[in-house]
C-alpha cells in the first residue's frame, strides 16, 4: 500500500534529471568576455557581423574559445583577460564607431546545455555590481510641449482659412482663441473641431470679447504621455549604447518612469551625464554643397576648399549619410528638444515616402523665420551622437515652414522609418530627472553573493544535523527532500531567468528554513500513529495523508503573504517574493511527493517491517 | 530522541490569565516606544542618501565630515561601521540639489580628499519615492492580514481567522517595539521580513487550528477547552522543532548574512519567537473567547447527517 504507480516515480526521476540539468550552469565559472552591439538603431547585429568579428580576430591571431550570435549581439569568450583586452581593441579599431564594444562576464556553461536553454541564475545590481537609476519623466511638460505646438497651428491654420481671429494665447494646458464676432467664432470651432479632434472645445464670454477654449481629452493627454514615455525610453536605449555596457536593461516603470540599470558600470558621473543630457538633435542651414546644382549654395569649388582644410568661419564641415560632404552653419535652426514628432509615412506624390515632422512653437517660430527667407536652400538635419555629428538628411526647402512639415524623397517607407526613427532618437519628449539611484561596487557584490551563499549552506547544514540526530532515517528522508528542493528552486530560477538579489539569496534560505516544517509535521504525525498502535506501513499513510491537509494550509497563507510582497513591492523586496513564493511551489512537491516516494521505496515493498528508523518514540502509560 | 515526554494534557487554556497579561504587558511596551520613540526609518522610506565608503586604512571620520561640510552639506552623519577602514555616510535630501548630484558631489570631494577611496554601496531616494514606497509597504501589509483572514474565515471559521490575525498583528507590533526601542533601522527589507512572519506565524496557529478541528470530530465527548489543550499539547513537539530550525537557518543568517541582511534577519529571529508563543497563547483564548464550539467549526450533527443522506440519495 505504501506504494507508488511507476508513473509517479517516473515524474520524481525526470524532475530530479531536469533540475540537475537546468541548475547545474550555475557551478560553471565565468571567463571574460567581449561583446559586440551595434549603436545605432538602424544597423543590426546579424550573421554579416558575426563573420566580421571572427575575421579580424583570427587576422589579429587572438584565440577564443566561444562565438555567439545573440539578440543583443555578438559576444566572443576568451581564455583570459590578456585577450580580452587586446580583443576589445582590436575589435574598436576593426569596427569603428558604427558598433559598441564591450567587456563583459561569460558563463562557461557548456554549448551543449546552452542549447537546451540552461544558463545560470541572472544576478542582480547588488551581487554583481552596477547602477540602477529610477528616472521619472515630467509629463506636465510633455503635455505642455505639445500644446503649444498646437498654438502655433492655430494661427496657421485660422489664417489659412481666413478666418478673423484677435489672439491665440496658453495657458497651462488650455489654448484661448479670442474672437470679436460670434459667427467667426463658430466658423472656427468648426474647423479646428474637424481638423483637431484631439481637443475639446468650449465657448464663452460676449459681445465683442469672445473666447474658444481648447483643453487637450483625455484620450490625447493619455497618448501624449505614452508616446513622450516610448520616445524617452528609444532615446535612453541609444544614448546608452555610448556607455559600452555590456547587458543595460532600460524598461519602463508604471506610467511615467524608467528604469535604467547598467550592470559593472563604476563611473556613475558619465551614466548621469549621459542620461540627463537634453537633445542631440541639431537642424541647422547648409552654407555650401557640391551635389544638388539646382538648389541655392552650390558651390563645388568651397567643398573643395574644406576638404583642403580652408573652412569659412560659423560653418563647419560634416558628412551625410551618403558620405556626400556638406558645410553646414553652426547656428541652430531648431533643436531636438522642439520636436514633438516624427513619423514616417507613404509620399503624398507618386512613390516613395516622406517623414511628417511637427514642432513646438519655439522650433515652429524659428523654422519660419528661416525658411521664408530661405526657399531653395538646404537644411541639415545632424544627429549628435558620441560626440560625433552625422547628417541625417539635407533636404532643400520648397516653400516657407513652420510647426508641421514633410521631409520628402525616402526611397521607401522602410528608410523613412529608419530616419525617423533617428530624428527622434535625438530628441528627449519631455525631460527627466533621477529619482533613485543605487550602486553597488564590484567587491560589495562578491561579498553580497558569499553571504548570502554561506548563510544558505551553513543553515542548511546545520538543520540537516539535527534532522537527522531526531528523525534517523526519516531525518536522512527529509534532508534529502530539502536537498532536492534547493536543487528544484535554484533550477526553476535559472529557467525563469528571475533576478537574483541578495534578499532573494535570504529568501531562499528562510524557504529552506520553513519547508522543512512540512517534513516535521509529517515525521511527528507518524511517530503519534505509532504510539497509537498502529502498524508501521499505516503510520506511514496515514501520517502523510493526515499531515497534508494541514501543510496545504499553512502554505496558503505564506503564498498569500508572498503574493502581496510581489504585488507591492519593488527592487529588493520583489526579489525576495518571487524567491520565496517558487520556493514554497518546490517545498509541496519535495516535502510531500518526493520524500514519500524515498520513503515507498524503502518501506513500501517490504513484507514485514519491525520498526521504523524514526528516532525513539516515547510512549506513555 | 524523543523530546517532549508528555504524558497528560498540558492545560495551556488554564494559564489564560498570565499569558494575557503577558502579551499586553509586552504590546503596551511595544506601543509605547513606536509612540514615544518612533520608528527609525531608514532612506528607503525618508528619501536621502546612504552612502558606504571604504578605505584601505583607517579612515579619517574627522576629516571626511570636515571635506563635506565644506561642500556645504551640513546634516550628515558620519560613522564608522563593522571595521575602522568602513564608513557609513547619511544624508539628507536637500531641496535644491537633486540627489544624483548630491551623491556626485560627495563621491567628488571624498576622492579629492583621499584617492584610496573606494565607493561600496550608494543608495539615494527621493522624497517622493520614500513616500509611495511607504505607502505600498502599508498596503502589502494590510491585503496580506486581509487576504489570510479572508482564507482563514472560509477554511475554518471566522472566530479562527480573528484570532490568528490578532496573534499576527500582536507579534507585528512586537517587532516594530523591538525596532522603535533600539532605533534599529526599519527599511524595505525588515518591511520584507516582517510580511514573511505574517505568512509564517500564521502557520502556526493554522496547525494548531487544524488539530482541533481534527479533535472536534474524534474527542466527541471532551469540552472545548479539553480539546485545545490536547491539539496544542500534541503539536507542541513539531512546534518546537520547526521553530528551532527555521532559527537555526535565520540565525545562520544573522551570523553570515553580512551588514544588508542583518536587520532582516534581526527581525525574523524576532518575529519567529513571538511567534510559537502568539499562535499558542494569544490565539487559541482569543478563539475560545470568542466562542469557538463543535458546533460551528465542523457543523450541526443533525444538519451534517441530512446533508450525508441527500449524497446518499443523489
Amino acid at each position: 500500500m505504501n506504494r507508488y504507480p511507476t508513473w509517479k516515480y517516473i515524474l520524481i526521476a525526470a524532475s530530479i534529471i531536469i533540475g540537475l540539468l537546468y541548475a547545474i550552469p550555475n557551478l560553471y565559472g565565468e571567463s571574460p568576455a567581449v561583446q559586440i552591439s551595434p549603436a545605432r538603431a538602424s544597423l543590426k547585429a546579424d550573421q554579416a557581423l558575426l563573420g566580421k568579428v571572427e575575421a579580424s580576430l583570427n587576422l589579429a591571431d587572438i584565440k577564443f574559445n566561444g562565438l555567439y550570435l545573440d539578440a543583443s549581439g555578438v559576444k566572443v569568450r576568451f581564455d583570459s583577460p590578456e585577450d580580452q583586452l587586446k580583443a576589445k581593441d582590436k575589435l574598436i579599431d576593426n569596427l569603428g564607431k558604427d558598433y559598441t564594444v564591450a567587456l563583459n562576464l561569460l558563463s562557461q556553461t557548456p554549448d551543449w546545455l546552452l542549447a537546451i536553454g540552461a544558463r545560470p541564475m541572472y544576478l542582480g545590481l547588488d551581487l554583481r555590481g552596477g547602477v540602477h537609476f529610477l528616472l521619472q519623466v515630467d509629463m506636465d511638460t510633455a503635455l505642455t510641449k505639445s500644446v503649444e505646438s498646437s498654438v502655433g497651428d492655430f494661427r496657421t491654420a485660422l489664417r489659412g482659412e481666413k478666418i478673423n481671429y484677435t489672439g491665440v494665447s496658453r495657458d497651462k494646458l488650455t489654448v484661448e482663441v479670442n474672437f470679436e464676432n460670434a459667427e467667426e467664432m463658430e466658423k472656427a470651432r468648426r474647423f479646428l473641431g474637424t481638423n483637431y479632434p484631439n481637443l475639446t472645445y468650449s465657448t464663452s464670454g460676449s459681445g465683442t470679447e469672445l473666447k474658444l477654449i481648447a483643453v487637450p481629452n483625455p484620450q490625447a493627454q493619455k497618448q501624449i504621455q505614452e508616446f513622450a514615455l516610448k520616445q524617452n525610453l528609444l532615446t535612453l536605449n541609444n544614448r546608452i549604447n555610448e556607455l559600452g555596457v555590456a547587458e543595460p536593461i532600460v524598461q519602463q516603470q508604471g506610467l511615467d518612469r524608467i528604469v535604467v540599470q547598467l550592470p559593472g558600470v563604476q563611473d556613475t558621473a558619465k551614466a548621469k551625464e549621459i542620461l540627463g543630457r537634453t537633445a542631440a538633435l541639431e537642424v541647422r542651414m547648409v552654407t555650401a554643397h557640391g551635389t544638388r546644382s539646382d538648389a541655392r549654395d552650390y558651390d563645388p569649388k568651397k567643398i573643395e576648399d574644406a576638404l583642403k582644410g580652408i573652412i569659412p568661419a560659423g560653418s563647419e564641415l560634416l558628412y551625410s549619410r551618403i558620405e556626400e560632404p556638406l558645410l553646414v552653419s553652426k547656428r541652430v535652426v531648431f533643436s531636438g528638444e522642439n520636436l514633438v514628432s516624427a513619423s514616417p509615412q507613404p509620399s503624398q506624390q507618386g512613390a516613395g515616402a516622406e517623414i511628417s515632422v511637427s514642432l513646438d512653437s519655439k522650433g515652429a517660430g524659428s523654422m519660419k523665420l528661416t525658411t521664408r527667407k530661405g526657399v531653395n536652400r538646404r537644411m541639415a538635419v545632424i544627429l549628435v551622437e558620441k560626440g560625433k555629428k552625422e547628417v541625417l538628411t539635407a533636404p532643400t526647402i520648397q516653400a516657407e515652414l513652420s510647426s508641421k512639415f514633410v521631409i520628402t524623397g525616402m526611397e521607401n517607407l522602410q528608410e523613412a522609418n529608419d530616419l525617423s526613427l533617428l530624428m527622434r532618437a535625438g530628441a528627449l519628449a519631455a525631460p527627466m530627472e533621477i529619482i533613485e539611484e543605487r550602486t553597488v561596487g564590484p567587491s560589495m557584490g562578491k561579498e553580497n553573493i558569499a553571504s548570502g551563499v554561506n548563510s544558505t549552506l551553513w543553515g542548511f547544514a546545520a538543520i540537516a544535523l539535527m534532522m537527522m540526530l531526531y528523525y534517523m532515517l526519516f531525518g536522512v528522508v527529509s534532508v534529502t527532500a530539502l536537498a532536492i528542493n534547493l536543487l528544484l528552486l535554484v533550477a526553476l530560477l535559472s529557467m525563469l531567468q528571475a533576478t537574483l538579489t541578495l534578499p532573494g539569496l535570504a529568501a531562499i534560505a528562510l524557504t529552506l528554513g520553513m519547508a522543512i516544517d512540512a517534513n516535521v509535521l509529517i515525521n511527528e504525525r507518524i511517530r503519534e500513529e505509532l504510539r497509537d498502535g498502529n502498524t508501521p506501513q499505516a503510520s506511514i499513510r496515514i501520517g502523510y495523508e493526515k499531515a497534508f491537509g494541514t501543510i496545504l494550509d499553512s502554505n496558503i497563507t505564506t503564498l498569500i503573504a508572498g503574493a502581496a510582497l510581489f504585488m507591492f513591492g519593488t527592487g529588493p523586496i520583489k526579489g525576495f517574493a518571487v524567491v520565496h513564493v517558487l520556493g514554497i511551489l518546490t517545498s509541496m512537491f519535495s516535502a510531500v511527493m518526493i520524500s514519500r516516494g524515498i520513503v515507498n521505496l524503502i518501506y513500501g515493498y517490504r513484507r514485514k517491517i519491525d520498526k521504523l528508523s524514526i528516532g525513539q518514540i516515547y510512549q506513555a502509560d | 530522541m524523543e523530546f517532549f515526554r508528555i504524558k497528560k494534557d498540558i492545560p495551556f487554556m488554564s494559564y489564560g490569565r498570565i499569558t494575557t497579561t503577558i502579551s499586553l504587558v509586552t504590546f503596551i511596551l511595544a506601543v509605547f516606544f513606536l509612540a514615544t520613540r518612533g520608528l527609525n526609518y531608514g532612506v528607503d522610506f525618508t528619501g536621502g542618501t546612504v552612502m558606504e565608503v571604504t578605505y584601505p586604512h583607517a579612515a579619517d571620520i574627522e576629516g571626511i565630515r570636515t571635506a563635506i561640510s565644506s561642500i556645504g552639506l551640513k546634516d550628515a552623519t558620519v560613522q564608522n561601521f563593522g571595521t575602522s577602514q568602513d564608513v557609513l555616510i547619511r544624508l539628507p535630501i536637500k531641496e535644491d540639489l537633486s540627489i544624483a548630484q548630491l551623491s556626485e558631489q560627495v563621491s567628488d570631494v571624498l576622492r579629492r580628499a583621499d584617492s584610496q577611496m573606494e565607493i561600496r554601496r550608494v543608495e539615494s531616494v527621493g522624497a517622493q519615492v520614500g513616500d509611495e514606497l511607504f505607502e505600498n509597504g502599508a498596503l502589502a501589509l494590510l491585503i496580506v492580514l486581509f487576504g489570510i483572514a479572508a482564507y482563514l474565515a472560509m477554511r475554518f471559521e471566522w472566530r479562527f481567522a480573528i484570532s490568528a490575525i490578532i496573534a499576527n498583528m500582536h507579534d507585528v507590533i512586537i517587532i516594530l517595539g523591538f525596532f522603535a526601542f533600539f532605533q534599529w533601522e526599519f527599511g524595505l527589507t525588515v518591511l520584507a521580513a516582517i510580511l514573511a512572519v505574517l505568512g509564517y506565524s500564521v502557520n502556526e496557529s493554522v496547525v494548531v487550528f487544524d488539530r482541533v478541528r481534527e479533535n472536534f470530530r474524534k474527542m466527541r465527548k471532551a469540552s472545548t477547552v479539553q480539546v485545545i489543550d490536547n491539539a496544542i499539547t500534541r503539536t507542541l513537539s513539531r512546534t518546537v522543532i520547526t521553530h528551532t530550525l527555521t532559527l537555526t537557518m535565520v540565525g545562520s543568517m544573522l551570523l553570515f548574512g553580512g551588514e544588508v541582511l542583518h536587520y532582516f534577519s534581526l527581525a525574523l529571529t524576532i518575529g519567529i519567537l513571538f511567534g510559537i508563543y502568539s499562535a499558542v497563547l494569544v490565539a487559541c483564548p482569543v478563539a475560545l473567547r470568542l466562542g469557538v464550539s463543535r458546533a460551528n467549526l465542523i457543523g450541526d450533527p443533525a444538519k451534517k447527517k441530512k446533508e450525508g443522506e441527500e449524497e446518499i440519495i443523489a
